[in-house]
């Protein structure tokens, strides 16, 4: 559990950082919380060469509204994401997954913009990004671009950051912000991390009509996804025991699941976890 | 002076543990210390062609690289010390470092020493080493088969040893009217003791002595292996454990990893570490269990169990670990009529190599493999015949009356009442509104469950005229010696080696009380071959047994010396002296005159005026060779719900009532048994190593294997009942392997009662939701 040798360097400026990564001959990585990268250091199964340490960059931190969306900088760590007045007003279900990352160690060091570049599919946060839509706004050598938490994602481990970029921030829009929402999440014995993690988010209280719907899923596929028919299925009817019912099993039955011997036991924890996070959502108070 | 003994007091050692300021292998530093790092086989199984350490040998900052071929003439073997009787077993050849074949994934073959720990971990990484892979097999009973690999050519169908006792029950088996048969999986746990083990040797040319720190339970047993390993001899070896964090029978055995560490230590003349990483220690530290079992019990329609038999096959690993073979024979077959009067029994161990991590001991050893099938047997044959479990454990279980009670195979329980602990552990989960409430729920389609374990088990090991019967290559006594200083201030040394186990508070205990003076004015030390005389370390739940009676008898002959002495001042004659609360007295006049213990203490060393015949100094030692082991029974009762929805167990309750003997602290005695239960249900519920066809580790890290949580888990509800053992000075029995021992069949039964409306009558552990989701689905689809 010993790291090979790299290099540290703490970035002042942004500039500085995308300078670095442009170097081609040496591995450079950036550090943020370090909880997925210095295991994966420890155990020689990443070995770059130089480590860069964002946690000076301004433009990397704070929580404020900002128009239509929060804005939530990329190297905000779990337990602020988790106390934060402003994420827990208006951005629920962001709190409410990040409270449940890890033990308390990890959510003091973790960051959101860490979890969300390593992208391990088993990962808390990709679900209620997801489910929030939230854009990612990334900077690079050519300024600045914004990209979906959707588009974001590619595959296990694989998003599409360039060589060359950063994640700054993370914006949700604020049309959210009264919606009713939940992050069901079942931890795996050993890891802690979720064997399934249902994001939900709802605008409608019990006898109201569904106007918006989201359901994203961590952690039993090779990415987080959404499960766009189910919520099609809500939107439109009541949030009632049918409905719920009816949306569980779409959502289990177009799973992206691997085949394999598990994959009818994966659909039963989709069908379960969903029907389970809409009756948390239903349940809750006016 | 208020009684000392059976006291809740705060454990003495957390005060250093808790805040960081204990001393374990790793904390050592030395002067010009130097760090190994072991070069492991990928492989599980395959040829070593080459290996090339040049590259690693060139870094800069490397003293040495050493291979199997440097070694293998330089040092002994690695032996097995438990050689069960009347078993032919086979020794596998253990070279402290591979040379020739690798046997697990895991198997050293190469050792770096560096300057420091990086280099080493960088020049392990260049040393590139030419395998030639074999097949592999890492089941025990696939192990057997015709035409598998061998583990070692010389061990035919790796059969290591095959061990039986008890008659051939043939015929009662044919004449009986009910046979339950069942074949249980005792799966491979891996017992992740929170400190991985670590080893620092340090050779001292002025004394020719070497010293070793290292992570053991047996100081003494690791230096009389070591000293045949290394050649070098006991005088000139000390072994040292001061601060263990755990072993669970994990830091038992002699490892490749001392001997090599050892032996560099001495060839480069300077301090060499050694520490494990959390991946090594799940790829190379001892396992536990694993046993393929086909059991049967016949048995009366009326539920009187008529005889038991089990044909076990044990995995031991790629090589005959220290206590290995012992583990599952002697441990195991000798006790698998449980607490059950079962008038006939037979067991029939194969003991067998595969090319897998070496098992030995595991919290509980062998018990807790032979009281799984027990105790599930009863309740397979309980509902085979139609039968409430708890009225066929009425039924069967030994009477109060009939200790000592000598089991099938000559094994004396001491002394108990099983009944008693059952009918307190259905009062306390209140059995009857229980049941009808199952009932009430099941036709809400809610499952919960109700399982039972009645137990017996053999620990303070343990008599040494025994352990030479039963093959075990070294005695089983205890030693003390306490030792008085002028002051009145008093040094324990205990052979036995307590590594988390808080016998260093339990020990201040006893000799507080008998001596009549504060707790903390008694220092416990153990630990160290070279401040203690010869004892046999901890492990089978036998230190207080075995450890707290050598140092009662010590204790008490420095009572009987200090009365000489105090008689003497006193100006009467012994007889008429008395001691109690640390003070002398003459009897019947106690305001005559009064010495305290700590004058008398003073006197013996100045040694003006001693008695005639009475030498200075007050010290005892004491050999204790205890007459029998001790049996600590009880009943313990799981109520679980099963989720059919997802195949979740949740644990409603738990009840433990426990016989354990006199308690000498109820505070850690709550402890052993809470961290045992917690082993226990771990194995019923989520751990279990697993290997693929080619033996590599699937389970091989804390993200993968399962070691249960605190948040697992429901309050548990404990009592006790007190029957003393009777051949025990201080009536103790043990207490810590009994959770371990009795909680896995309590969970599993639990389940299998929750699932029974599905015709589910056995699973395999450990009760994983997906496992049990699965088989209600099989059971609803054959159903429909």
């Amino acid at each position: 559990m010993l790291t090979a040798p790299f290099e540290y360097r703490r970035a002042e400026r942004v500039e500085d950082v995308i300078e670095w990564l442009s170097d081609e001959t040496r591995e450079t990585k950036i550090l943020a919380g370090g909880h997925s990268l210095l295991p994966l250091m420890k155990l020689r199964l990443a070995t770059p060469a130089i480590l860069v340490d964002v946690s000076a960059l301004r433009e990397l931190q704070g929580v404020q509204e900002d128009g239509e969306v929060l804005r939530v900088g990329a190297f905000t760590r779990y337990v602020e994401l988790a106390r934060h007045s402003l994420i827990n007003q208006k951005a629920s279900l962001l709190s409410q997954a990040a409270n449940v990352v890890g033990d308390l160690q990890v959510r003091n060091r973790g960051t959101i913009g860490g979890s969300l570049c390593h992208a391990d599919p088993a990962a808390d946060l990709p679900a209620a990004v997801l489910a929030l839509e939230a854009q990612l706004v990334i900077l690079g050598p050519n300024g600045t671009r914004r990209e979906s938490a959707e588009a974001f994602f590619m595959a296990p481990f694989v998003t599409t950051l360039g060589r060359q970029e950063i994640l700054a921030a993370i914006e949700i829009p604020l049309s959210t912000q009264n919606a009713r929402s939940t992050y069901l999440k079942r931890p795996h014995p050993a890891s802690g991390y979720p064997v399934i993690g249902v994001a939900c988010l709802i605008d409608a209280i019990h006898n109201q009509t569904i106007g918006t719907a989201r359901l994203a899923i961590t952690g039993i596929a090779s990415t987080a996804f959404r499960a766009s028919a189910a919520e099609a299925q809500l939107v439109g009817g009541r949030l009632d025991a049918e409905t719920i019912a009816k949306a569980a099993s779409t959502a289990a039955i177009n799973a992206p699941l691997d085949d394999d011997e598990h994959t009818e036991y994966k659909q039963q924890l989709v069908q379960v976890y969903v029907s389970r996070a809409l009756q948390q959502v239903a349940a809750q108070e006016d | 002076m208020p009684q000392v003994m059976g006291q809740a007091l705060k454990r003495h050692e957390d005060i250093r543990l808790i805040r960081g300021r204990g001393q374990y292998t790793d904390d050592m530093k030395l002067p010009g210390m130097v760090y190994a790092k072991m070069v492991r086989s990928p492989y599980a199984h395959a040829k070593i062609a080459a290996v090339h350490v040049a590259q690693a040998i060139n870094l800069p900052g490397v003293l040495a690289v050493f291979t199997g071929n440097d070694l293998k003439d330089e040092l002994g073997l690695i032996p097995t010390a438990w050689i069960p009787p009347n078993s032919d077993l086979k020794m596998t050849p253990h070279p402290a470092l591979a040379y020739d074949t690798v046997r697990y994934v895991g198997d050293a073959v190469a050792v770096v020493i560096a300057e420091n720990p990086y280099i080493a971990q960088d020049a392990a990484d260049l040393v590139q080493v030419d395998y030639e892979p074999l097949r592999a097999v890492t089941n025990p009973r696939d192990a057997v088969g015709p035409g598998m690999p061998l583990v070692h050519q010389e061990i035919d169908r790796n059969i290591a040893f095959h061990w039986s006792v008890g008659p051939n029950l043939d015929d009662v088996f044919n004449q009986a009217d009910v046979v339950v048969k069942q074949e249980f999986r005792q799966q491979r746990l891996i017992p992740n003791a929170m400190e991985p083990r670590a080893a620092v040797a340090q050779y001292n040319q002025a004394t020719d002595e070497l010293t070793l720190w290292v992570t053991t339970q047996n100081p003494h047993i690791h230096r009389l292996l070591m000293s045949g390993i290394l050649g070098i001899p006991e005088h000139k070896l000390r072994v040292v454990a001061i601060d263990v964090g755990g072993g669970f029978g994990s830091k038992i055995a002699c490892y490749p990893d001392e001997v090599v560490v050892s032996w560099a230590a001495r060839r480069l003349r300077r301090p060499v570490k050694w520490t494990e990483t959390r991946q090594e220690n799940f790829m190379v530290t001892s396992h536990g269990r694993d046993h393929v079992q086909e059991v049967e019990l016949a048995g009366t329609k009326d539920g009187h169990i008529q005889a038991v038999r089990v044909k076990a096959f044990s995995n031991l690993g790629a090589y005959l670990s220290t206590a290995g073979p012992g583990v599952p024979t002697i441990l195991f077959g000798l006790i698998v009529n449980g607490a059950y009067h079962i008038p006939q029994a037979s067991a029939d161990v194969y003991g067998v190599v595969t090319h897998t991590t070496p098992v030995d001991a595991y919290r509980g050893a062998g018990r807790p493999e032979a009281t799984y099938l027990i105790e599930r047997m009863v309740d397979r044959f309980a509902a085979t015949i139609g039968m409430d479990p708890v009225a066929v454990r009425e039924l069967n279980l030994i009477e109060a009356k009939a200790f000592p009670y000598t089991n099938p195979f000559g094994l004396q329980y001491d002394s108990g009442n099983y009944q008693e602990t059952l009918k307190i552990a259905l009062d306390m989960v209140d059995y009857a509104n229980l049941r009808q409430e199952q009932v009430q729920l099941r036709k809400d389609g809610k499952y919960i469950g109700i399982g039972f374990s009645t137990y017996v088990e053999m620990c303070g090991l343990g008599p040494s005229e025994v352990a030479g019967a039963v093959g075990f290559q070294g005695g089983l006594w205890e030693s003390a010696t306490v030792r008085v200083h002028p002051t009145g201030k008093v040094t324990v040394f205990t052979g036995a080696s307590p590594h988390g186990q808080g016998e260093e508070t339990t020990f201040a205990q006893i000799v507080a009380e008998e001596l009549g003076m504060p707790v903390d004015d008694i220092e416990i030390v153990h630990g160290d071959t070279a401040r203690i005389s010869m004892g046999w370390g901890t492990y089978g739940s036998r230190t207080t047994a075995v450890g707290g009676g050598a140092i009662h008898l010590a204790t008490q002959k420095i009572i009987q010396k200090a009365k000489k002495i105090a008689a003497h001042k006193l100006e009467v004659s012994e007889s008429d002296v008395v001691f109690h609360d640390g003070v002398f007295e003459v009897q019947g006049l106690p305001e005559l005159r009064q010495l305290t213990f700590q004058a008398v203490a003073l006197d013996a060393y100045l040694a003006w005026s001693l008695p005639e015949g009475i030498e200075p100094a007050l010290e005892g030692t004491a050999f204790y060779d205890p007459k029998n082991f001790t049996y600590p029974f009880g009943a313990h009762v799981a109520v679980v719900s099963v989720d059919t929805a997802t195949g979740d167990v949740r644990l409603m309750r738990y009840i433990a009532v426990d016989d354990i003997g006199n308690i000498i602290n109820p505070m850690i005695v709550e402890g052993q048994i809470h961290g045992g239960l917690v082993q226990g249900i771990g194995q019923a519920l989520y751990e279990g190593a697993e290997f693929d066809d080619q033996g590599q580790l699937l389970t091989g890290s804390l993200l993968d294997y399962a070691v249960p949580k605190a948040r697992f888990f429901p309050r548990f509800e404990t009592a006790h009942t007190v029957t003393p053992s009777p051949h025990n000075p201080l009536g103790v029995k043990g207490v810590g392997e009994t959770g371990a021992i009795a909680s896995t069949p309590a969970i599993v039964n639990a389940v299998m009662d929750a699932l029974s409306p599905f015709g589910i009558e056995d699973l395999p552990m450990p009760l994983t939701p997906e496992k049990v989701w699965q088989a209600v689905q099989q059971a609803k689809g054959g159903r429909a």
